[in-house]
C-alpha cells in the first residue's frame, strides 16, 4: 500500500511481532477508560505488555485548518472544543499569542482575572482527572465527589461568561465582559470549602490499600525520559523535573504571586497523584491571592479597532457603532510576523503557534497540548507491566482526546 | 511587555551582532556556521533559519547547548511562493527558560528532510503529523505513516492548495 506521493504505508507494527505465543489486543476505541475514543494496540504475553501501540485520530476535526479561514476573534470559540475540560487555558493560550503579535497590552485586571479563572478551570481539569481515575482504579465514590465540586465551578463559569464548558470568555485584548457583581463572594465561598473538600477525596484515596497498590511503583518513568519524550505539566514535576511556566516564565502577570510548585521523585503513577493533589491547593492559594489584590480598572484593551466596544456606547456612539460594525464583518488585520506561546495548563504545557500574513485571518495556527506528546511515552511506562496498569497509567497522564486529535 | 519583546533584529547580520553571547547563536557558530542561513529575533522570540540538510546536526547541537527539550513542531505552506514549505521547530530550554525557533525552508517537488527523532524521540508523533497533514517525508523517521487522517487517505489537508469546504 502506498501513499498519493507513492511513500510506502507501514502496516500496524504490533501485528508482525505477535508470534504463538503472543496475543494482540485490541483496547478501544470505545473503552471507557480511555477518556475518549483512543485505540490501543497492546501485545501480551500473558499478561504482560510486550508492546502497546496508540492509535489516534478518531476525533480528527480539522481545527487548525478551520482557524484559517476565520477571523482572529472567531478562532477563540474553537479553541475551547479543543480541550473542553481546561477551556479557559486554551482561550488564554490564543489570546497571549494573538496579543504578542499585535504588541497589545491589556489592563492588569484582566491579567488578574484570567489568573483568576485559568486556575479555576486548573482545578476543574484536576477535579475531573481525580474522579475518573479514581474510577478506573474502582473507587467509584470519589466520581460523585469530585463532579458535585466541578459542578460549582461550572456555575461560575456560566455566571462570568454565560456557558458552563465552553466559556470563550477572554477574548484578544481583555475579557469578554466585566463579572458579574457577586463573582467575588461566589469564588470566595467556593475555595473556603474547597480545602475541606480536597480532605475528604484524600481521606478516602490516599490511605486506602486498594488504591495504594494499584498507583505504587506503576507507570515508572525517569526524569531522562520524560524530557526525551515530550512528557509536560504534572508527571514531568512527578519525575522529578522541577519546571512550571507559570513560575519560570510567566504570563498574565504571574510573576506577581506567590505559589509553590509540588515536585516528586516518585516517578510513577502515585507521585503523579501527589503531586496534582498539592496542585489543587496551591491554586486555591493564588486563587485567594487573585481575589484580596484585584486591581481597578477597565477589563478591556484601549485599541478601539481590535476590541468590541460595549453594548452601551455601540449604541449610542457613532464611531463606535462603525468600529463595530468593521471588526465583525472584517476582523482586524495582525502585523505579518510568528510567535509561540507556551502556557502552563492543566494537563501540562499548551502551546499556540500563530503565523500572520498581514490580514484579518491567521496564515497558520498550530496548537501544541501536553497529552499529544504525553501519549508517546505510554508505552515505555506500560512496557513489562500488567495490563490492567494500562488503565492507571492512562489516567495518570490525564489525557483529553480532543486535544490529541484537534 | 519588557523591552527585550520590543527590540527587533531583522537578519543575520545584525542577530550576530546584537546577540552574540546568547548559547544557541554561540554553539551554532562554533559547530558550523554556514548552516546557518539566516536569523531573526522578533517579539522577544529567536529564529534560526537552518540549512535542510544540516538540521539533525543542528538539533544535536542546540539540545548540546542546554536546549533540552523538545517542544513543538510544525509546518506552515506558503503556497505558491518558493520555497513552498517552512518547518519550525520549537525547542526549550529548562535551565535558560527560553524558546527557540529552527526554521528550515523546503522546495515543492518532494519535500523531504532528515528526521530528528534520533536526537529527541519526542519528535515522533509531530513528524508523522507533518508527513500526514502536509505530505513532508521525514528520512529515518521510525514509523513513518498517516496519525489523524485514515491510510488511504488521498492528499494532504493543511497543505494551502486543498480546500477548507466542498468537495475536493
Amino acid at each position: 500500500m502506498t501513499d498519493v506521493a507513492g511513500t510506502p504505508i507501514l502496516e500496524v507494527p504490533v501485528a508482525e511481532g505477535a508470534k504463538d505465543q503472543h496475543l494482540v489486543l485490541n483496547m478501544g476505541p470505545q473503552h471507557p477508560a480511555t477518556h475518549g475514543v483512543l485505540r490501543l494496540v497492546v501485545e501480551l504475553d500473558g499478561e504482560i505488555i510486550v508492546r502497546l501501540y496508540p492509535e489516534i485520530g478518531y476525533l480528527h476535526t480539522g481545527i487548525e485548518k478551520t482557524c484559517e479561514a476565520k477571523f482572529y476573534q472567531q478562532v477563540v470559540p474553537l479553541t475551547d472544543r479543543v480541550n473542553y475540560l481546561d477551556p479557559l487555558s486554551n482561550n488564554l493560550c490564543y489570546c497571549l499569542a494573538v496579543e504578542k503579535l499585535l504588541g497589545l497590552g491589556i489592563p492588569e485586571k484582566a491579567q488578574w482575572l484570567r489568573v483568576l479563572l485559568a486556575e479555576l478551570s486548573r482545578l476543574n481539569s484536576h477535579l475531573i482527572w481525580l474522579g475518573t481515575h479514581a474510577m478506573d482504579i474502582g473507587a467509584l465514590t470519589v466520581f460523585l465527589y469530585t463532579f458535585r465540586e466541578r459542578e460549582d465551578i461550572l456555575r461560575i463559569f456560566e455566571a462570568v461568561a454565560g456557558q458552563r464548558m465552553m466559556t470563550s470568555y477572554f477574548r484578544i485584548g481583555g475579557l469578554s465582559m466585566e463579572p458579574p457583581l457577586d463573582f467575588f463572594d461566589r469564588v470566595q465561598n467556593f475555595i473556603r470549602t474547597l480545602p475541606e473538600k480536597i480532605d475528604e477525596y484524600s481521606n478516602l484515596l490516599t490511605g486506602n490499600p486498594i488504591f495504594r497498590n494499584r498507583l505504587l511503583g506503576v507507570g515508572h518513568l525517569s526524569a531522562e525520559d520524560a524530557i526525551a519524550l515530550g512528557v509536560t505539566g504534572p508527571p514531568l514535576r512527578a519525575s522529578g523535573v522541577d519546571f512550571d511556566l507559570r513560575r519560570d516564565m510567566p504570563y498574565s502577570s504571574y510573576e506577581k504571586f506567590q505559589f509553590n510548585i509540588p515536585v516528586s521523585n516518585g516517578c510513577d503513577t502515585w507521585a503523579r497523584y501527589e503531586v496534582r493533589m498539592q496542585e489543587m491547593r496551591e491554586s486555591i492559594k493564588i486563587i485567594q491571592q487573585a481575589i484580596d489584590g484585584i486591581p481597578e480598572g477597565p477589563v478591556k484593551a484601549d485599541a478601539p479597532k481590535i476590541v468590541l466596544p460595549d453594548r452601551e456606547k455601540m449604541k449610542t456612539q457613532m464611531e463606535a457603532l462603525i468600529h463595530h460594525f468593521k471588526i465583525v464583518t472584517e476582523g482586524f488585520n495582525v502585523p505579518a510576523g510568528e510567535v509561540y506561546q507556551g502556557i502552563e495548563a492543566g494537563h501540562g504545557q499548551t502551546g499556540y503557534y500563530v503565523v500572520s500574513d498581514g490580514t484579518a485571518k491567521p496564515y497558520r495556527v498550530h496548537m501544541r497540548y501536553p497529552s499529544f506528546a504525553a501519549l508517546q511515552a505510554l508505552e515505555t511506562m506500560c512496557k513489562g507491566r500488567m495490563l490492567a496498569d494500562v488503565v492507571a497509567v492512562i489516567g495518570s497522564i490525564d489525557i483529553v482526546l480532543g486535544e490529541i486529535d484537534r | 511587555m519588557g523591552n527585550e519583546s520590543i527590540k527587533t533584529l531583522p537578519d543575520k547580520a545584525s542577530v550576530l551582532e546584537g546577540l552574540p553571547e546568547h548559547p544557541a547563536v554561540k554553539a551554532i557558530l562554533a559547530w558550523n556556521a554556514d548552516a546557518l542561513e539566516d536569523a531573526k529575533f522578533d517579539r522577544g522570540e529567536l529564529t534560526l533559519t537552518i540549512l535542510p540538510d544540516a538540521i539533525r546536526a543542528a538539533a544535536a547541537t542546540v539540545r548540546a547547548a542546554g536546549y533540552n527539550f523538545f517542544e513543538d513542531m510544525t509546518a506552515v505552506d506558503w503556497f505558491p511562493a518558493a520555497p513552498r514549505f517552512q518547518l519550525s521547530y520549537h525547542i526549550l530550554s529548562h535551565a535558560f527558560k527560553e524558546h527557540i525557533r529552527l526554521r528550515v525552508m523546503l522546495e515543492e517537488a518532494d519535500p523531504a528532510i532528515d528526521s530528528i527523532t534520533p536526537v529527541w524521540p519526542s519528535a515522533d508523533y509531530y513528524e508523522r503529523e507533518v508527513f500526514d497533514l502536509f505530505g513532508i517525508r521525514f528520512e529515518g523517521h521510525p514509523n513513518l505513516r498517516r496519525i489523524m487522517m485514515p491510510d488511504e487517505w488521498e492528499g494532504h489537508p493543511l497543505r494551502k492548495d486543498y480546500p477548507v469546504e466542498g468537495y475536493r
